[in-house]
């Protein structure tokens, strides 16, 4: 016999582990601490560098790692790809902008816009939540419908709503400035500690979604949507709870993101920011939480690297703007073909899965339950 | 409404609509045997501008030699595309073939932005394009008239290839069961490859008419052809080939509507009503107007 009972073996290492059965410390919710230590090290480490400009990439990955673990939380868990997610973003990082500016600086900035939304003032913390809200109730709104589409007419219709969100985005001038750049005004506020606090949250949140019984209905309903729904699973109603909440996520991102850079507009969540967050969860593998993670810092060291090459052959003369794109779509077409499931192979890094890769071979499948 | 507008409109329409059928149907032609939104066909058509660019800036050519050379780099870029990036994916997930198809168009679009130009540069157009002429009261360009009558054209040649050839029959059995198609000894390669190389080559004709219209290329001017195609598609069908065509025309139709009738203030948004127009129209009519075989598009 080659292998051994997938359930026998699980017995069998929490025996060895000496913990209980269903609260395996080690095999479950060691993947956040370990996300969550090597997240911190990454950004205690650069801190203590002090050297502001790796500062702001590092804040900057950060916010982007909130954007991908959103977008992992509906694409890995419904199996379904959401073309509209950077749409959320979007309205996420203006709408904290509107909540978060003074009024007297909206009334200079766009004198336009209209009253109500002038009058608006919040403080920081809350108009990024405010902003993530306003997402979420967005997506509610339109949603439901969306979700009884499958195949190739659910991707278009989510695709056909990013366009509809950027265009309301770009042209919508009482209330974004239109196509002109919204300029914030004020000093950073989203600094490396509060993206990194929030990253935190989110991972802790991603992760406790998946192992949710929400979670486990909307994993079940993609594997095999009829034996969910005879197991009395609505799978329409548990795909729009997953839409909504991951839309949540990516207003917040979008609101850290706006309160970092300062100046937004429409086009900077539109098809290369999609295509930013495809790459990473595709690379490190959709199905997992690490594999959102171990993507978002693969992608991110991969571009940071290529783009010094590019401003260097830049600067040399030759006008190498765009390459690091061209390298990153090849990189994912290759893994596309390669390896499905990205690096991680859809598996979680856990204690568990660190101690198996020093055993002997035939206890090695204990979290492959793929293949 | 009074007659000239009226007839200036249907001239629009009609020719604006040949435009657009063309478009789509290169769409749909890959997608009804690959079950492939290809994101990368927008792209196709800017090879074809390109081309159309430098064959007819930096050689003295003939016209029509120049655009048989692009409509043969864009049948040639369709071959290649699929060959090698499309092949590895047969029998996979959808989004796989997706997620492949938006990274091609990406390489595409950052090669050209990198090996031309981000600018735009401007295409030569022959003389005929742009003689004025009158019809039944209202001017129009030739060109209009020219492209209802390559449109005309080609899709007679389509209807041949589809209803006389054994080819035709061939790839017609592969969009309705493709699996089955195989069984009765259809080469999946051949079919595959013959409707790309289709899609490439009307492409090359759309980039010809596109490029006359707008008169420059630049690396992104794909992506508004592309999505034009898209919605066409749906509201006709995505798996016929007629759905494609009446599509087309009912875009059009629908977007030139919308130009007259909405206000100045709302006019920017036109493309955001389309796109709400289509999405409502997936929701309740998944099928499209024109039905093909037999999908599953609503699970609820």
């Amino acid at each position: 016999m080659k292998r051994n009972n997938t359930a026998d073996e699980n017995t069998l290492a929490a025996a060895s582990l000496g913990s209980r059965p269903y609260f395996n410390f080690s095999s479950k919710w060691s993947t956040v601490v370990l996300l969550v230590a090597i997240l911190s090290g990454i950004g205690v480490f650069i801190w203590w560098l002090n050297i502001p400009f790796i500062e702001d990439i590092f804040t900057s990955s950060v916010i982007t790692l909130i954007s991908v673990l959103g977008f992992q939380l509906y694409m890995g868990n419904s199996g379904i790809l959401n073309w509209s997610y950077v749409g959320y973003v979007g309205i996420g990082a203006f709408a904290s902008a509107i909540f978060s500016m003074e009024p007297s600086l909206k009334a200079m900035q766009i004198p336009i816009m209209y009253p109500f939304l002038q009058k608006l003032h919040l403080p920081f913390i809350p108009a990024v939540l405010a902003g993530a809200l306003v997402a979420m109730i967005i997506a509610a709104v339109v949603a439901w419908p969306l979700m009884r589409l499958s195949d190739a007419v659910g991707s278009i219709t989510q695709f056909a709503l990013l366009i509809v969100i950027n265009v309301l985005l770009s042209q919508w001038a009482e209330v974004t400035n239109g196509p002109r750049t919204f300029t914030l005004g004020g000093s950073r506020q989203t600094t490396i500690w509060v993206a990194l606090g929030f990253a935190i949250l989110v991972i802790t949140f991603v992760y406790y979604f998946k192992e949710s019984s929400l979670g486990m209905k909307l994993r079940t309903s993609r594997d095999d949507r009829y034996a969910a729904r005879s197991s009395g699973i609505n799978f329409v109603k548990v795909r729009y709870q997953g839409y909504v909440t991951s839309a949540f996520i990516g207003g917040l991102a979008g609101g850290l993101y706006s309160h970092y850079i300062l100046s937004i507009t429409a086009g900077s969540f539109y098809m290369s920011e999609l295509f930013k967050l495809l790459s990473m969860v595709v690379i490190g593998g959709s199905m997992s939480v690490s594999g959102a993670f171990f993507g978002a810092l693969i992608v991110t060291l991969a571009q940071q690297g290529l783009r010094q090459l590019e401003l260097g052959l830049t600067r040399s003369g030759f006008e190498a703007y765009g390459m690091s794109e061209i390298v990153v779509a090849i990189l994912m077409i290759l893994f596309l073909i390669l390896r499905p499931n990205g690096v991680t192979g859809g598996r979680e890094l856990s204690l568990e899965a660190l101690r198996n890769l020093f055993r002997p071979k035939q206890y090695t499948n204990n979290n492959g339950n793929k293949k | 409404m009074s007659a000239n507008i009226f007839i200036e409109f249907v001239i629009n329409v009609l020719s604006m609509g040949s435009l657009y059928a063309l478009i789509a149907l290169g769409l749909v032609f890959v997608y009804g045997i690959c079950n492939l939104v290809n994101f990368a066909y927008g792209e196709f058509i800017t090879v074809s501008a390109y081309v159309l660019y430098f064959v007819g800036t930096f050689t003295d050519l003939p016209w029509w030699l120049v655009f048989l050379i692009a409509i043969g780099s864009g049948a040639l870029t369709g071959f290649l595309s699929e060959l090698i990036a499309f092949r590895p994916f047969r029998g996979r997930s959808l989004d796989a073939l997706l997620v492949t198809s938006f990274a091609v168009s990406i390489i595409l679009q950052r090669s050209f932005q990198l090996g031309i130009s981000p600018r735009s540069r401007a295409v030569p157009v022959p003389d005929f394009f742009n003689i004025n002429v009158s019809l039944l009261g209202v001017v129009t360009p030739l060109r209009n008239m020219l492209l209802i009558g390559t449109t005309i054209i080609l899709l007679i040649a389509v209807l041949i290839l589809m209803r006389r050839t054994s080819l035709g029959i061939a790839m017609r059995g592969a969009s309705e069961n493709f699996v089955t198609a195989r069984l009765m000894g259809v080469p999946a390669n051949l079919v595959i490859s013959i409707a790309f190389v289709i899609s490439g080559i009307l492409a090359g004709v759309v980039a010809i008419f596109w490029s006359a219209r707008t008169g420059s290329v630049e690396p992104m001017m794909g992506s508004g052809p592309l999505l034009i195609g898209f919605i066409s598609v749906v509201i006709g069908g995505m798996q016929s080939l007629v759905g494609a065509v009446v599509g087309g025309y009912v875009y059009a139709f629908i977007a030139n509507m919308l130009s007259l009738t909405l206000p100045s203030s709302l006019l920017s948004f036109r493309d955001a009503i389309m796109f709400v127009i289509v999405i409502a129209f997936l929701v309740l009519k998944p099928e499209g107007l024109i039905r093909g075989k037999y999908q599953e598009e609503r699970v609820g």
